[in-house]
């Protein structure tokens, strides 16, 4: 399924409302959710899973390639945690 | 910054504020899309949004763990598991509004 699709189901589940609002809906909860992580927030949404920002410390790094030695610096990543409740449904509990 | 996480509540909010429906309404729709998502990944599809990150349910095997504390070998059953890889997008959103 990609973004296109999402909202097309929604979109049929709700006739009374407008495709661009639709849209609109659906890009605001992503959006809101990069913004928080960009903010240093988490996004908890129970059943579904978690949202959060890591660390990563700096280190050296290789050039695979030329095999040169260079600094990484320390960066924050995006990370997803799977909640219970979808954890359970994957596996048919 | 007083709250530092993020609920369904607020992305209600934010979805009555940018789309003008009730906090009601607002509220069952983003209940929808997690529902969606997470419905076609029960049925084993991969969700992919662009600019945001893809889903994808992965086969894990069989294997023998260990109870850490007692040292007890204990089967592990073959399990279905959720990975997120964040887009390039959010990753350097996430990467800039972080630095220091």
């Amino acid at each position: 399924m990609i973004r296109s699709e999402l909202i097309q189901k929604i979109a049929d589940e709700n006739p009374h409302l407008y495709q661009r609002d639709v849209e609109k809906i659906v890009n605001t909860i992503f959006d809101r959710i990069t913004q928080a992580m960009a903010d240093g927030k988490r996004v908890e949404l129970r059943g579904f899973g978690a949202f959060s920002v890591k660390k990563r410390d700096q280190r050296t790094g290789r050039n695979p390639r030329t095999g040169e030695s260079v600094e990484v610096e320390e960066k924050h990543v995006p990370f997803f945690k799977t909640g219970k409740l979808l954890r359970d449904r994957l596996n048919g509990k | 910054m007083a709250d530092k996480t993020l609920t369904r509540m607020d992305l209600a909010e934010a979805v009555h504020e940018e789309v003008g429906l009730s906090r009601n309404d607002s509220a069952e729709l983003v209940e929808a899309v997690l529902s969606h998502i997470s419905d076609a990944l029960v049925a084993g599809e991969q969700v992919k949004i662009s600019s945001f990150g893809t889903f994808s349910v992965r086969e894990k095997a069989a294997r023998i763990g260990r109870n850490p504390k007692t040292g007890e070998e204990v089967p592990i059953h073959p399990r279905r598991v959720l990975t997120f890889r964040s887009s390039h997008l959010m990753k350097d959103r996430v990467a800039a509004g972080n630095r220091s």
